[in-house]
């Protein structure tokens, strides 16, 4: 499945952006990329936006707030993703992201 | 001889005398490889035409070019079965001035034949025509196999153009509409790509919910002391009806059970089922795959019937000797209505055909459809457009259990008595929302879209335009 999101470098050329998911039915695709210090950005896109979408946007902030996450920007394509799932994709994307970073 | 052979589309138009606010009817036998449908309307828009009602029995993704002749007004009004793609998206955006009219495969004939639906032309893509005008579906590089669903539009038009790219100087053998009903025939390069027409081949599902699904519709079947010698049976083409189908094969071989006829879209499935003697006949009024097409060329098991014959509800026609039909849903909701119409967005994604038909005619109707598509619950508390009332639905299976409508306790005690997990259809909407989470409810405007009118012709819903 074709990716449109840029991948910013760090001065190493290490990739700084972290994935996780799928852009499957009931997945979740979820980039974390380095963004302004102090705060997070999230954008969203959900094909149960009307339904679902201040939903999605809790258990995001909630999953960064859990790993103490901040400066980051955020990513996620949703396309019906049950939270567990989304929880599950944002915990393997914070984790690489760390990984990567340090 | 009079010669029925036009030089070109607008000069047949104009013979039949196409002038502003005419009816003009297609089918949908070419599917999403319908090339006839936009040829027509870009004669009528270059005829300087307006006001026309299109009374298409389906509208697909490949009919996108109406949406242009829409703003054009060229095209003023649509009365459909189905509708799926651009147009429809389009459409449930307020595309239209007057709201589209949504029938059932059943309902189309029964207001062509009583005359609330008038046709001044049908544009009929005839896969083979020779020159008396005889049309046939099952030759030609277009071949759709079953013409059901033109018979009623051939039959009630003021005036019949047969549209086809094989145009044969020998009488043609096998007819599906006789040259009577034929008053001109114009030639295109191609009125279809074979492509859209039919799937090559329609495979197995692999997707373990629609498996569940299947077993467990398999097993109510089973359960439902209908299947005997004699036992006639109507699926969709959906994963969860096919794999069904395959159980029920099985089922049928098992217990040495020799079925009566099968019915409505017909595939490869249902083909094997016929050639492996599991059943007596196949009443085709659509193919929906290269096998399909094929078996109805050459095996006389494999009839063609018309959409009359079908499901026209003022005769009594093959669904209502129907013992069980598999139908799918958008939306199932507690009193068990079921939406095929429209998305939980409120938009336009599909509508009857048979459904409601098949409904109301089957001894038994089971709806297949997941608890959760995407995380939207599907079993609903209310339906956001309905198609098929609950009264003419039995039961609903889904991954998660079986729920039976409670006018059919018989059905009920039956699946119980053969350990089936049976559910009431209210533990199975709080069983969804407690795994998808309550959806906030979508807004709509005031403004009416679509009209869905039931086979008997009385209007049972409206559908708005999303806010």
């Amino acid at each position: 499945m074709a990716q449109t999101i840029p991948t910013p470098e760090s001065s190493l050329g290490k990739p700084l952006r972290a994935t996780a998911g799928s852009l499957e039915s009931n997945d979740i695709f979820i980039a974390l990329a380095p963004g302004e210090p102090g705060g997070n950005e999230i954008t969203l896109e959900s094909i149960v936006m009307k339904q679902f979408g201040p939903a999605i946007l809790r258990v995001i902030e909630e999953s960064l707030a859990e790993h103490d996450l901040t400066g980051v920007t955020v990513t996620a394509q949703d396309k019906g993703a049950l939270d567990c799932t989304i929880r599950a994709r944002m915990e393997a994307a914070i984790r690489r992201y760390k990984e990567a970073r340090s | 001889m009079r010669d029925k052979l036009m030089p070109d589309m607008v000069t047949a138009l104009k013979e039949a005398g196409l002038a502003d606010g005419m009816a003009i009817s297609f089918h949908h036998h070419m599917r999403n490889g319908d090339h006839v449908l936009n040829a027509v309307l870009e004669a009528a828009a270059a005829m300087g035409v307006k006001d026309l009602t299109l009374v298409a029995s389906s509208v697909f993704p490949v009919h996108q070019p109406l949406i242009e002749h829409i703003k054009n007004g060229v095209v003023r009004a649509i009365d459909t079965n189905y509708m799926s793609g651009p147009v429809a998206q389009a459409v449930s955006h307020g595309l239209l001035e007057t709201p589209v009219i949504f029938r059932s495969h059943g309902g189309r004939p029964r207001a062509l034949r009583e005359g609330s639906r008038s046709v001044d032309i049908a544009c009929m893509a005839a896969p083979t025509v020779d020159r008396m005008g005889n049309v046939s579906g099952i030759l030609g590089p277009s071949a759709c196999g079953s013409l059901g669903y033109a018979v009623p539009d051939a039959e009630c038009a003021r005036h019949v153009i047969a549209i086809t790219d094989t145009y044969l100087d020998k009488p043609l053998e096998r007819v599906s509409i006789p040259h009577d009903r034929v008053n001109s025939i114009v030639r295109l390069d191609s009125i279809g790509d074979p492509k859209g027409i039919v799937s090559g081949s329609t495979s197995m599902t692999r997707d373990p919910v629609a498996l569940a699904i299947a077993r467990k519709a398999a097993a109510a079947i089973r359960a439902s002391g209908l299947l005997k010698d004699g036992f006639n049976f109507q699926t969709g083409a959906g994963g969860a009806s096919l794999a069904t189908a395959q159980y029920l094969r099985e089922d049928m071989i098992r217990q040495k059970v020799r079925g009566g006829f099968l019915l409505g879209g017909i595939t490869k499935y249902l083909v094997d089922m016929l050639e492996e003697g599991l059943f007596e006949a196949i009443y085709d009024v659509q193919c929906f795959d290269l096998a399909a097409v094929e078996s109805i060329g050459r095996n006389k098991a494999h009839q063609e019937i018309s959409a009359d014959t079908y499901a026209n509800p003022s005769r009594r026609s093959c669904v209502d000797y129907l013992d069980v039909v598999l139908l799918g849903a958008s939306e199932v909701d507690v009193n068990f209505n079921v939406n095929v119409h429209t998305d939980s967005n409120g938009i336009i994604i599909g509508g009857s055909g048979g459904h409601n038909d098949a409904a109301a005619g089957a001894a038994m109707t089971i709806i297949v459809a997941p608890l959760i598509r995407a995380r939207l619950p599907i079993v609903v508390d209310q339906c956001t457009t309905i198609t098929t009332p609950g009264k003419t639905v039995d039961v609903l299976v889904t991954e998660r259990g079986i729920a039976v409508n409670p006018a059919r306790p018989d059905l009920a005690d039956r699946f119980r008595a053969a350990g089936l997990d049976v559910r009431s259809i209210e533990e199975l909407r709080a069983l969804a929302l407690s795994i998808a989470g309550e959806p906030r409810k979508v807004a709509f405007t005031d403004r009416v879209v679509g009209r869905v009118e039931y086979r008997d012709g009385t209007i049972i819903d409206a559908i708005y335009m999303p806010a």
